[in-house]
């Protein structure tokens, strides 16, 4: 059983991982100390990781003859299916790890879900994946309560990066005809529907930390059909770049 | 060279000596990551699974595997890769465990589990594999590699890894 919907939704779930992977790995050797340089360039290897079983899962449903390699090295910006929360530069590491708890939250009830995809190799994935989002979300959650019950300083730059990312958390859980078609056939999962599990647990670690959410109600959004802020397109040039100019290359 | 099919104990007791690439004392039938042996009049077929989705080891551990049994002239070889279920710890061997801690490596307790994450959990202290005091203390759950943490020892006053639960 087959749908139009199903390539678009795997490159939604393998960009996500794939974009905010790469994100992640920019901080390798910059972490403010060397447990949390390891501990994000882990997290950024585990994203990729899921990412490329993501994407060459996608290739072979596509049909065409694209790797997990071909898919990541050789789409343009337009192409990739990213939420724009996760293309957004890595910021101070506060924002980092606001993002990556914002997004592991995500992932977790994402890929609790997932794991019962009637698309078996989907459903081996996410089990998979369940368990590292898990680890993900435990590390950013403490540190969101370590920076926003910090200091003075901590607590301002938890706070700036919540308000900065808060709008473009509503993309996350914002359901189209792909969600719901992916839904329906009891292979995906309807974003919509984790909206109230993750704003209760984002709730509780944010009033922990002693950060607040913004109020307004404007959410962004675009990635999922390949609007994209500007960011991800130089991202992606240099993430491309070894790639594209010698294609083939192995080493 | 012409030889019989080999059983798939033969082929369990020669994958029993390619070690982890990052942690070779302990091989990568004990470590859970071997799945399946299957022995067919066309050759062989290793199914393995990745202990973490980004497991850099893997096409090491495969091109081991392949050698491996190469040198005992089996061959063709089939390499599979599976994903579910989903590898845990709790498929360490007993030997294996002990191997670890013995090579400096506190072994995993058992993999959590699979209720709502717990936020606030209080992490039991470990035992820590050089002096076995247990006060100890985690730095970080992240390590050297995607499956380990680290520790400190307040007695020995020595940091060391951890095989961490999943």
């Amino acid at each position: 059983m087959s749908t139009p919907a199903l390539v678009p939704y795997l490159l939604r779930l393998g960009d996500d991982r794939l974009v905010l992977g790469h994100r992640l790995s920019e901080w390798c050797g910059h972490g403010p100390i060397l447990e949390e340089d390891i501990a994000i360039t882990n997290i950024a290897l585990d994203l990729i990781g899921e990412a490329a079983l993501l994407l060459k899962l996608a290739g072979e449903e596509e049909g065409q003859g694209r790797d997990e390699d071909a898919l990541a090295y050789f789409r343009d910006a337009v192409d990739y299916r990213n939420a724009l929360m996760v293309e957004l530069p890595k910021g101070d590491f506060g924002f980092t790890i606001v993002r990556q708890f914002l997004f592991s939250a995500y992932s977790v009830l994402q890929m609790e879900a997932l794991q019962r995809s009637k698309l078996e190799a989907l459903g081996g994935i996410a089990a998979k994946a369940l368990k590292e989002s898990r680890y993900h979300l435990r590390h950013s959650a403490q540190w969101v309560i370590t920076l926003g019950d910090g200091t003075e300083e901590s607590h301002d730059r938890a706070q700036r990066a919540v308000d900065e990312l808060w709008r473009y958390t509503g993309e996350l859980f914002a359901a189209d005809e792909v969600d719901r078609e992916m839904a329906a056939i009891g292979m995906g999962v309807d974003p919509s529907t984790l909206a109230e599990p993750w704003q209760a647990q984002v709730g509780e670690v944010v009033l922990r930390a002693g950060l607040t959410v913004p109020t307004h109600e404007y959410m962004q959004q675009g990635g999922r059909v390949g609007r994209h802020t500007e960011h991800l397109g130089h991202m992606l040039a240099e993430m491309q770049i070894v790639a594209r100019s010698h294609p083939g290359a192995k080493w | 060279m012409i030889r019989a099919l080999p059983s798939r104990d033969e082929i369990l007791a020669i994958l029993d000596d390619v070690k982890d690439p990052e942690i070779p004392v302990v091989s990568v039938v004990e470590l859970g990551i071997v799945r399946d042996v299957g022995v067919t009049a066309d050759g062989v077929v290793v199914t393995i699974t990745p202990t973490y989705s980004g497991c850099p080891a893997m096409r090491e551990i495969e091109a081991d595997i392949a050698s491996a049994l190469a040198d005992h002239g089996i061959a063709p070889v089939e390499i599979r890769t599976t994903y579910s279920p989903a590898w845990t710890t709790d498929w360490i061997s007993r030997d294996a465990r002990d191997k670890l801690e013995a090579y400096g490596i506190a072994p995993p307790g058992p993999a959590e589990p699979s209720e709502l994450v717990s936020l606030t959990r209080r992490t039991p202290s470990l035992r820590c594999p050089y002096c076995q005091s247990l006060a100890t203390e985690r730095k970080s759950e992240f390590g050297s590699t995607a499956c380990k943490a680290i520790w400190f020892c307040r007695s020995c006053r020595q940091p060391f890894e951890q095989f961490k639960p999943l």
